[in-house]
């Protein structure tokens, strides 16, 4: 209490740095980030020392180098003499394979289970009560495993099939322990691919598209935007008349029709699986390892999605239906326009961080085998050239773009479904 | 207040680390214990037992290098190393000495900057399959899916002979040798790739041996064996002559029933020269006289080794072969200790 | 009018209900067949409850505990199948202590039971009923365990007292310094060597809380944290060791030093859970904070470190942390690859934590932090008496399943080479005895895991019951 000056002017003076709540924000924060610079340079500074000592020297160059290994999982062309860089893209693809595939299995099964453990049904209920209690404590990589044990232990070899102690599905799904075969879409017609990137950086990164899917897309989008547009015309008609035509029968035609005609132009037809040599050929090829980490990282993070649906429907309380059906509304249309909106707010958000989950556990490929990014680039690559640093640092940077992406989506969702609350 | 846990575990660490950065000779001394990597399971070569003693071929190199440094075969801390963590393992300092079943090839020791001490395994790539496929030769093998073990130069092998002789095949890349052999026998795959001695290990512990068969054909050569960090030449040379010690000792008929006898002093200088009865070979490494005879009681010269780990009496069943001592027609050849 | 009334003026006797709706039957009606989707439903699981049980009860009836290697297990079977878990008897302390010295496997047991005793006041205070009594049964659990790894009587004696201590109410508040002590308990009796070493680790903080508030008076409060954060540094790095050293000359509490290599099985899972969530809680709470504040910069830092970690997956941390640490350290650093590992699951969780505090500030009504500035408490004091105190309150049950996360997530290290259980699976396999070996070590595991899980979940969820207070 030596001075009681309200001089709003003071002069400035060094302790206001610290003392003075208007400066002290820039204070600390020029001290963090001094701090933090400090902290990277020193790592740096370290990688660097410690790299000399080894006589390495950060170099990328490596990736264009053939990598002399063979996948056998690829989604585009690739053999053993094409460079590291192709067999990281080759990775990266099919980690997003596994991925995709493995959310839209979970979301499923999730949803499938979430409903069903609130069903009254005693047995169904306890049944899914274990289901979620068993994937849930048990670590995912033993799951993993565990499930690759079984897909190679128990379906039968290819050899079974030759002596005929195993069948094949419907003559065309062989179910074997090196895998599932299925059969393949094939094009007698086929108006071939569309090569991208050839010829950039040795080739590393091209890839084809078939101009058969483009066609078929197309048509099939076009349809259902056709379609679209009945319903909006059929929609103004009820508003004006009352009386809505009968518009189902045109609709399903112009979304079906077109496409199967150009399936038929296309010469469309499936390619079975035969029994040849060692193994079977043609159909698409669904690996072992492939099912076993799809399957399970689904049924593991199922577990959790079913919670999730469960806890949003639970949410929803009653007396939301009751009022829904005081003004008159359906069934259905109680779910789609009061239930459903509210109890998705709830459950996307997490839904989509499961995504994220699943995402990221499917570097657990590693462990049975399946060649996706970190057993490619992170794996044999890391170990064939011994470039720890610049590898890993790629891999972290592909997981967190992948993973920065699905976030962003979540966080664009959650700006969308905000209430405003004070 | 729990941020104690963290500086506790790190003032712990700081203790337990010493000093690194002199020789490694003098690390190994002043910490009284040699770190040695090794693989994480491999039947014969390296796996640990009921009570965690580590046992196998290359476990007992690690602890001839143990007993001549330290004199006390026990004081080896096995550091057990994936495929991939291996080579990293070596050149931060964690490990003195790599004894892992490691080929010997241009990259890994000019590029990689290792250096092999000498071969204590000449090995090579090889094809298991079951009898009942009736194949005889790796030729026949087009569109067969192989399974391999990743993080070797296995599968670079591989894709090279199936490109040579322009075959397709289904690689399954596997990461331990344990599901390797687990997914082969369920038949996940028609054939097993991996170093024949791999093979034979395998082979051996399977309920019926008799009905798989190894194919002639040896599609790499692969000599195996311990590798130190580039730049420390007192310690490889260290390396290098225990492991020749082993090898000399077998050619020189010193066994670790004998070694007693002969150290008080033989007529064969070379003998006494490893003993360390005749001349300072012991001083010259920075050792004492009786290093070598510490390495070789140890677990015995390298044939014992070979016998008791991988030879013909033990599940593994492998024949010398090309491992036998030059003189008998193998090529296991150890410099003259002079 | 007659007088005759059609009124029944007595009660009937009641009926029992129909046959269909009482007893088994009516119980199954309602519960299995009500309607034709259930009772699909109902078959359908019956029928995989039938499969699954056909496939695997024989298997479990025909076990074999007494085989020593799977050779012996297939003759005792003779061709028929059967779960040999001999296996599981032969490597049992394996698997549950990795390489841990055999005559001192009672510390990591001592610890473990400690670790009890030290997070119980921080759950209750005081201890409802229910929780005295199951308290007092995992004493004697705790003290069966000690008694079978062979624990000397000191061990015993002074897990009992800190178990009963819980127990005396003016003691039991007290039990807190103990919490904050047991990290250091914990070092020592894992790592061992002389206790000096880590009683002057701790001496740096009781030192710097000294010196704090000694200055705290005449020089005010940022430059008294200043100096003893100082101070302390000062302490650690150039005074603690000699101190320990000599103090350690003259009385001399030493255990036998047992390096973090030789960590393993269910031993190190526990050991990476609890180290990666003590060391993360004080690192997220800092980075939950920070991305809370309005200072720019140490938001941005703190968002960018909370996003990078959380948008990696764990196994390529692990690859870091095996591969890379050590070139990142100042040459000559040498942690052993269990300790570096130990590091990077602890920044890993502290990420997740982070995320887990940040939700408790955020659920925290916005009345408590405008009450807090209504009292006129600065920034760290509102934290410190107001914000936090509640903030951690409401986080405790996500802790927790932060720590199940963890803990599950621990399995990975067996992609890296340490020998966790799964590692161990594999290493255990590579033996000539138990080559080939499948499904009773992947039972086991997971069958461990989910106990401990299992456990802690549903105590978690007790817990989120016991902390509503009102509303």
């Amino acid at each position: 209490m030596s001075s009681m000056t309200d001089t709003p002017r003071q002069p400035f003076r060094l302790s206001m740095l610290i003392y003075d709540s208007r400066y002290r924000s820039i204070t600390i924060q020029v001290v963090a980030l001094i701090g933090f610079i400090a902290g990277v340079a020193w790592i740096v500074n370290n990688t660097i020392q410690n790299l000399a000592t080894l006589g390495k020297s950060p170099d990328f160059g490596f990736l264009l180098e053939p990598a002399g290994y063979d996948i056998n999982q690829r989604l585009i062309e690739y053999h053993s003499q094409m460079t590291h860089a192709r067999a990281a893209f080759v990775g990266l693809l099919n980690t997003l394979l596994v991925a995709v595939a493995g959310c839209v299995l979970a979301t499923i099964i999730g949803v499938f289970v979430g409903i069903l453990r609130l069903s009254k049904n005693w047995l169904i209920g306890r049944l899914m009560t274990v289901y979620v209690e068993a994937q849930r404590n048990v670590p995912v990589l033993l799951w993993i495993v565990f499930l690759m044990a079984i897909v190679s232990e128990i379906p039968p070899r290819p050899a079974d099939f030759r002596s005929g102690e195993a069948q094949m599905l419907f003559d065309s799904i062989a179910v074997t322990n090196r895998g599932i075969y299925i059969p393949e879409p094939l094009f007698a017609n086929s108006l071939g691919d569309v090569t991208v990137l050839k010829g950039v950086l040795k080739d590393s990164f091209y890839f084809s598209i078939s101009l058969d899917l483009i066609v078929l897309l197309a048509v099939f989008l076009g349809g259902l935007v056709i379609s679209g547009l009945i319903k909006r015309r059929a929609d103004r008609i009820q508003e004006a008349t009352g009386e809505r035509p009968t518009t189902w029968y045109l609709r399903l035609g112009i979304v079906f029709l077109p496409t199967l005609a150009v399936l038929y132009m296309l010469g469309f037809h499936l390619g079975y699986p035969v029994l040849k040599g060692f193994n079977f050929t043609g159909g698409i090829h669904l690996r072992n390892s492939f099912v076993a980490l799809w399957i399970a990282l689904s049924l593991y993070t199922a577990a959790f999605i079913a919670e999730i649906v469960r806890a949003g429907i639970m949410a929803i309380s009653r007396g939301q239906t009751e009022a829904a059906a005081a003004l008159g509304l359906r069934g259905g249309k109680i779910m789609s326009l009061v239930i459903l909106p509210q109890a998705l707010r709830i459950i996307i958000p997490p839904l989509i961080s499961q995504y994220l989950n699943l995402t990221k556990n499917t570097s657990l490929a590693i462990a049975v085998g399946y060649m996706d990014i970190t057993g490619t680039l992170g794996g044999i690559t890391l170990n064939q050239t011994g470039r720890e640093l610049e590898c890993l640092l790629l891999l972290m940077l592909i997981y967190l773009t992948i993973s920065l992406s699905i976030s962003s989506v979540m966080n664009w969702y959650n700006e969308r479904v905000k209430l405003t609350e004070r | 207040m729990k941020k104690t846990v963290f500086f506790g575990a790190l003032a712990v660490a700081g203790m337990a680390a010493g000093v690194a950065a002199a020789g490694t000779l003098d690390d190994v001394k002043a910490r009284g214990k040699l770190n040695c990597g090794v693989s994480t399971g491999l039947v014969g070569f390296a796996a640990p037992d009921a009570n965690g003693n580590w046992e196998g071929f290359d476990v007992g190199v690690c602890r001839a290098v143990a007993a001549a440094v330290l004199g006390d075969p026990t004081a080896v801390e096995f550091v057990p190393t994936t495929g991939k963590t291996r080579f990293t393992a070596l050149a931060s300092g964690e490990v003195d000495m790599l004894a892992r079943n490691t080929t010997w090839t241009f990259t890994r020791d000019v590029d990689l900057k290792f250096e092999f001490v000498g071969i204590n395994y000449y090995d090579g790539q090889g094809f298991m399959a079951p009898k009942s496929l009736g194949v005889t030769s790796a030729k026949e093998l087009d569109g067969a899916t192989i399974c391999i073990q990743t993080g070797t130069t296995t599968e670079l092998n591989l894709a090279d002979f199936f490109r040579a002789n322009n075959m397709s095949y289904e690689p399954v890349p596997i990461e331990t040798n344990a599901e390797a052999q687990q997914q082969y026998l369920a038949g996940a795959c028609d054939v097993l790739t991996t170093d024949a001695s791999g093979l034979a290990a395998t082979r051996a512990s399977f309920e019926n041996p008799q009905d798989h068969i190894i194919l002639p054909e040896i599609i790499s050569k692969e000599p195996l064996g311990p590798l130190v960090r580039h730049g420390d030449q007192q310690w490889g040379d260290l390396v290098r002559w225990t492991l020749n010690a082993l090898i000399s000792a077998e050619e020189l008929g010193i066994t670790s029933a004998n070694i007693d006898e002969l150290a008080k002093g033989t007529k064969n200088p070379e003998i006494n020269r490893i003993l360390g009865t005749e001349g300072d070979l012991g001083g010259m490494l920075g050792l004492d006289k009786q290093w070598a005879y510490r390495a070789i009681k140890a677990g015995g010269n390298y044939g014992e080794l070979f016998e008791k780990n991988i030879g013909e009496n033990t599940p593994i069943g492998l024949a010398r072969g090309l491992n036998a001592q030059w003189k008998d027609g193998g090529l296991i050849y150890s410099p003259p200790f002079r | 009018m007659s007088e005759q009334s059609y009124v029944r003026d007595e009660m009937l006797p009641e009926l029992p209900p129909p046959a269909t709706e009482v007893g088994v039957i009516g119980w199954m009606r309602e519960n299995l067949f009500s309607g034709w989707l259930n009772t699909i439903l109902t078959l359908a699981g019956i029928v995989i409850v039938y499969f699954a049980v056909a496939a695997a009860l024989p298997w479990f009836l025909n076990s074999v505990w007494n085989a020593n290697s799977l050779s012996e297990c297939r003759e005792i079977l003779e061709g028929e199948a059967g779960a040999c878990w001999g296996v599981i008897r032969d490597r049992f302390n394996q698997l549950m202590f990795g390489f841990y010295p055999h005559e001192e496997q009672w510390r990591p047991v001592l610890a473990f039971v400690l670790l009890f005793v030290a997070i119980a006041p921080i759950l209750f205070n005081p201890m409802p009923l229910e929780m005295k009594i199951a308290w007092g049964g995992f004493i004697i659990f705790g003290l069966w365990l000690l008694w079978i790894t062979g624990a000397p009587i000191l061990a015993h004696l002074a897990f009992l007292v800190a178990g009963l201590a819980l127990y005396y109410e003016p003691w039991a508040r007290k039990m807190l310094f103990f919490s904050a002590l047991y990290p250091f308990i914990m070092v020592w009796l894992m790592w061992g060597g002389s206790a000096w070493y880590v009683i002057s680790a701790l001496l740096g903080f009781v030192i710097g809380y000294l010196i704090y508030r000694l200055l705290e008076p005449i020089m005010g409060f940022l430059i008294a944290v200043i100096v003893s954060v100082l101070v302390a540094i000062g302490w650690w790095f150039f005074l603690a060791a000699p101190f320990a050293a000599w103090m350690a000359g003259i009385i001399p509490l030493e255990l036998t030093p047992v390096e973090s290599r030789k960590f393993g099985g269910l031993m190190l899972s526990v050991m990476l859970g609890v180290t990666g969530i003590v060391g993360s809680l004080p690192l997220g709470i800092v980075l939950a904070l920070a991305r809370q504040s309005d200072l720019l910069i140490v938001k941005t830092i703190s968002v960018g470190f909370i996003e990078f970690i959380r948008g990696v997956p764990l196994i390529t941390l692990l690859f870091v942390a095996s591969t890379l640490l050590n070139i990142f350290l100042p040459p000559g650093t040498e942690f052993d690859i269990i300790l570096r590992v130990m590091i990077m699951v602890t920044l890993f969780a502290s990420a997740y934590m982070a995320e887990v505090i940040r939700g408790g500030l955020a659920a925290l009504p916005r009345g408590q932090y405008e009450a807090a500035d209504a009292l006129g408490l600065d920034y760290w004091k509102a934290q410190r008496l107001i914000i936090m105190p509640q903030a951690l309150k409401i986080s405790i049950p996500g802790i927790v399943s932060t720590f199940i996360g963890l803990f599950k997530d621990t399995t990975l290290v067996s992609i890296i080479g340490l020998l966790d259980m799964l590692g161990l699976a594999n290493a255990i396999r590579a033996t000539t005895a138990w080559n080939g070996i499948i499904w009773e070590l992947y039972i086991f595991i997971a069958f461990v895991f989910f106990i401990f899980c299992f456990a802690m979940s549903r105590y978690s969820m007790y817990l989120e019951r016991k902390l509503q207070t009102g509303h």
